[in-house]
């Protein structure tokens, strides 16, 4: 399983294409998924429009289990757009792996730590931004010295530290399971016998990277929504 | 391995970091307006056909309602209505029967009166006739007698006859 990344410098920058293709490929998915489930809106949702009136209140219950829905609504979006994303993400590098000429280039995009923490990155940045615009910079400032001036620099750290909590444990989640399953796929390279009884195992660990898949899907929603309620709600 | 760790001899993935940021934005921003946006329309429309339902299912209830109360009202009405008109056709019955039945008692009485007194003057005619007829008779007899100038014996003889005549003629 000891594939090479497929990366290419293009204006100076450095390319994993494999990721590019990924990511390309689950936009195109999630878009696909919730173009065509909302073509045919209607009063009386059935089929995919029920399905995505779940996802769309099950996105609504984190962020009121977090914030009031009058700052929080403005999430909603993102929120949903988070979920799906990256639960596609998870869910993409399960049924197989393609490596072409010694270079992996189907996997997850979420088992790349450049691309989860990306994701990180843009949403603590994302509540540092609303902070700063819904409570203004004094109050947004003044956090950082509460409950007293010692925690100021506990606080600077804790901001890195969700970042880098956020973005490493979804990596971390999703690239083991990989790991794991390339690791139990190339059992079958030992021998007929091992390959037949890894079979059994392989069933049960992608079976259980689907539900890690769409449970890290939402921790990192919930936690973009629980940093966000953070810094922009009054109370906490 | 290499690009999966971070600050490795090959550097960071910028070109990574910037594809995953705009593929990102751009997809949000996309489903806003082709997915989200619409399906929270028609949430939002659901919503607002719900509450709008229930509001008109509670006023019509109280129309109903309404309606209920007045038809009660109406019918308890009517029945006082239908009540007093039985009750005074009852009253106005009784009334008549009772003039009808005074009416005739005084009728009666009046048929009885006039009758007594139809009978009392026919008898004071009848007396008066005797009375003239038993006058022009005693002038007759006491003439014929006059007349007459008979002895005792026949005189006597005469006035009995004339009696029996008269008394026959009676």
């Amino acid at each position: 399983m000891e594939h090479e990344a497929p990366i290419h410098t293009f204006m100076g920058l450095q390319f994993n294409l494999s990721n590019v293709l990924m990511i390309t490929v689950s936009c195109v998915i999630v878009f696909l998924i919730a173009v065509l489930a909302t073509r045919a809106l209607s009063m009386k949702p059935g089929g995919m429009q029920n399905f995505l009136e779940w996802v769309v209140d099950f996105v609504k219950g984190i962020i009121n289990s977090t914030m009031d829905w009058h700052t929080g609504g403005r999430f909603l979006t993102l929120g949903l757009t988070l979920l799906m994303y990256i639960f596609v993400s998870n869910m993409l590098g399960l049924p197989f792996a393609v490596a072409f000429d010694h270079e992996l280039w189907w996997k997850s995009p979420t088992a790349d730590p450049t691309i989860t923490l990306t994701l990180a990155v843009m949403v603590v940045v994302l509540s540092h931004y609303y902070g700063v615009k819904l409570k203004g910079a004094k109050r947004y400032g003044a956090e950082y010295f509460k409950p007293f001036k010692l925690f100021f620099p506990l606080k600077l750290i804790e901001e890195f530290a969700n970042t880098l909590t956020l973005g490493l444990r979804l990596y971390g989640n999703i690239y083991a399971g990989e790991i794991l399953l390339g690791l139990l796929v190339g059992l079958a390279h030992k021998g007929i016998f091992a390959g037949i009884l890894g079979i059994f195992p392989l069933i049960v660990w992608q079976g259980f990277s689907v539900f890690v898949g769409a449970i890290q899907a939402f921790i990192f929603t919930m936690l973009t929504m629980v940093y966000l309620a953070h810094k922009v709600a009054d109370d906490h | 391995m290499q690009s999966l760790m971070l600050g490795a001899a090959t550097g960071v993935n910028g070109g990574d970091i910037l594809f995953q940021l705009l593929a990102f934005i751009i997809l949000m921003l996309l489903l806003r307006k082709y997915a989200w946006g619409p399906l929270m329309g028609i949430m939002k429309e659901r919503q607002n056909f719900i509450t709008n339902e229930i509001e008109a299912a509670e006023t019509s209830r109280k129309e109903a309602d309404k309606h209920l109360a007045a038809q009660i009202e109406e019918l308890k009405q009517a029945r006082e209505e239908a009540r007093a008109i039985i009750e005074n056709a009852k009253k106005q019955g009784e009334a008549q029967g009772e003039s009808i039945i005074k009416a005739s008692r005084v009728e009666a009485e009046r048929v009885k009166e006039s009758a007594l007194a139809d009978i009392a003057s026919e008898r004071e005619k009848a007396v008066a006739t005797l009375r003239k007829e038993v006058a022009s008779l005693s002038v007759m007899i006491a003439s014929k007698v006059i007349a007459k100038e008979l002895d005792e014996r026949s005189q006597e003889k005469l006035i009995q006859d004339y009696l029996q005549e008269a008394g026959e003629a009676r």
